[in-house]
């Protein structure tokens, strides 16, 4: 929940005035609010918090933290929560 | 489980050239604390503690906004979570904590509607898809969950959403530092900070808590090689007489942090003391909603009272929390406390230094 994942901002669009987008998380897409980074446009890479980008991040620091956080299982923990997770 | 060493690193070499470093600087013995519980996962699953030169100690931090949430307000959110019409959302982080008499799962089983969420705006969405409940949303964290929490109520306002309510408990990295600092039992000498709470917040609030007590601080990442070379920069200024703020994560960091997020947090919530759970209340830690938002207070929309909290007395989390004591050193540790039994909340969160020692350390005797 702490801990922000990396994604590419794929597509962007508004909803009631703000601005969203859709982000791969290395091959998992989710909706995600860009109230906070104005200046991100589509093909950016940045740090996601809980539905929220807050900053941007080069590719390759990106390729490389989504790969780790694969590699340990944070990744699938973070982005897809259920009740029997542990 | 074996302890994994050097090759659990994505860059080993990179990591060896680090740690030879560190060996190289360090002279005394050093006592650091990592504020994040990210970070202690990554110190304890890739066995950071034990590749530093002897002497070189790792505190873990109560950097685990599960972990310190008041039972007060857990067992807040299990009465509201059980009353009918309600809707109660939250992190799944915080499903398996344990109030003094259930969880929000023992809630769930019991035909109460609890659901996960990955993110509050999830929330926001179930509000307007279900006019005729009442949804809350339970919104904990650091600074760095804060902007998503904010933005909720914004948007139920603009929304026009009646049915929208938050329960807030919100805690802050800087009070907790001075808190620490101002301890008796202190024997903090450097910090790594938490890095993506600066990445909201920046570095402004760190440097008058440098110059106070004259500890450097150093923000750091919560990746293995982030923490390494979080831990090198601390040690030089240490064993050089240096206490500097640094910023060890330049990738995600910038000074001033993300001022939009900054401004968006400064509208909704204002400053608060807060209980923090196992430690007790810290001035000025954490945020409230401000009063213009206090209609969309769950504290305030639902008149919980009559809370008796009792906490279980096995469990030693307050120490742990602290850093007076490793997980396993606690009785209870893998015994009566397991993560599908937890007696406390650190046994239970991906951030909770219990179950980072369960998942990683179960085999290690304690150390005394
Ligand atoms: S091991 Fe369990 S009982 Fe002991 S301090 Fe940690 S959470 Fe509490």
């Amino acid at each position: 929940m702490c801990l922000g994942v990396p994604g590419k901002v794929e597509d962007i669009w508004e909803t009631d005035g703000t601005r969203m987008a859709a982000v791969d998380f290395g091959g998992v897409r989710k909706e995600v609010c860009l109230a906070y980074v104005p200046d991100v446009t589509v093909g950016d890479y940045t740090i996601v918090h809980v539905g929220f980008a807050l900053t941007k991040l080069d590719e390759k620091s990106a390729l490389e933290t989504l790969d780790l956080m694969r590699s340990v299982g944070i990744l699938d923990e973070e982005l897809n929560p259920t009740f029997d997770a542990r | 489980m074996p302890v994994k060493y050097l090759d659990e690193f994505n860059d080993p070499e990179a990591a060896q050239g680090i740690l030879q470093d560190i060996s190289r600087i360090v002279t005394k013995p050093w006592a650091l604390m990592e504020v994040c519980g990210g970070q202690t996962h990554t110190i304890i699953r890739n066995g950071i503690d034990q590749l530093l030169p002897e002497g070189v100690e790792l505190i873990h931090g109560p950097g685990c906004p599960v972990c310190v949430t008041p039972l007060e307000t857990i067992d807040r959110a299990l009465a509201i979570a059980q009353q009918p019409d309600v809707i109660f959302c939250s992190f799944g982080d915080m499903i398996r904590v344990p109030g003094s008499t259930t969880d929000l799962f023992g809630v769930k089983s019991n035909g109460g509607d609890v659901r996960i969420v990955y993110s509050p705006l999830d929330a926001v969405r179930i509000a307007q898809d279900n006019p005729d409940k009442q949804v809350v949303f339970f919104g904990i964290g650091f600074e760095t969950t804060a902007p998503a929490n904010a933005m909720t109520v914004k948007m139920a306002q603009q929304l026009g959403l009646p049915n929208f309510s938050l329960l807030v408990s919100h805690v802050l990295v800087p009070p907790a530092i001075t808190a620490i600092m101002e301890s008796p039992q202190r024997r903090v000498q450097g910090f790594l900070a938490a890095g993506h709470v600066c990445t909201v917040m920046g570095m402004g609030e760190y440097e008058p808590l440098v110059d106070r007590y004259g500890v450097p601080i150093v923000v750091t990442g919560f990746e293995p090689l982030d923490v390494l070379e979080g831990i090198r920069r601390t040690l030089l200024q240490l064993e050089e007489g240096r206490a500097e703020l640094e910023n060890a994560y330049p990738r995600a960091v910038q000074s001033v942090g993300n001022p939009a997020a900054q401004a968006v947090v400064r509208e909704v919530f204002q400053t608060c003391d807060r209980a923090w759970r196992g430690i007790g209340v810290i001035p000025q830690s954490g945020w409230r909603l401000a009063d213009e938002f206090a209609e969309y207070d769950a504290e305030e929309r639902f008149s919980v009272t009559g809370i008796v909290t009792t906490e279980s007395e096995m469990c030693r989390s307050g120490e742990v929390l602290q850093g007076l004591i490793k997980p396993n050193q606690c009785e209870a540790f893998g015994k009566e406390c397991t993560p599908r039994n937890p007696l406390g909340a650190p046994m239970v969160s991906s951030e909770g230094a219990c179950a980072a020692y369960y998942q990683f350390r179960r085999a290690a005797q304690p150390v005394a």
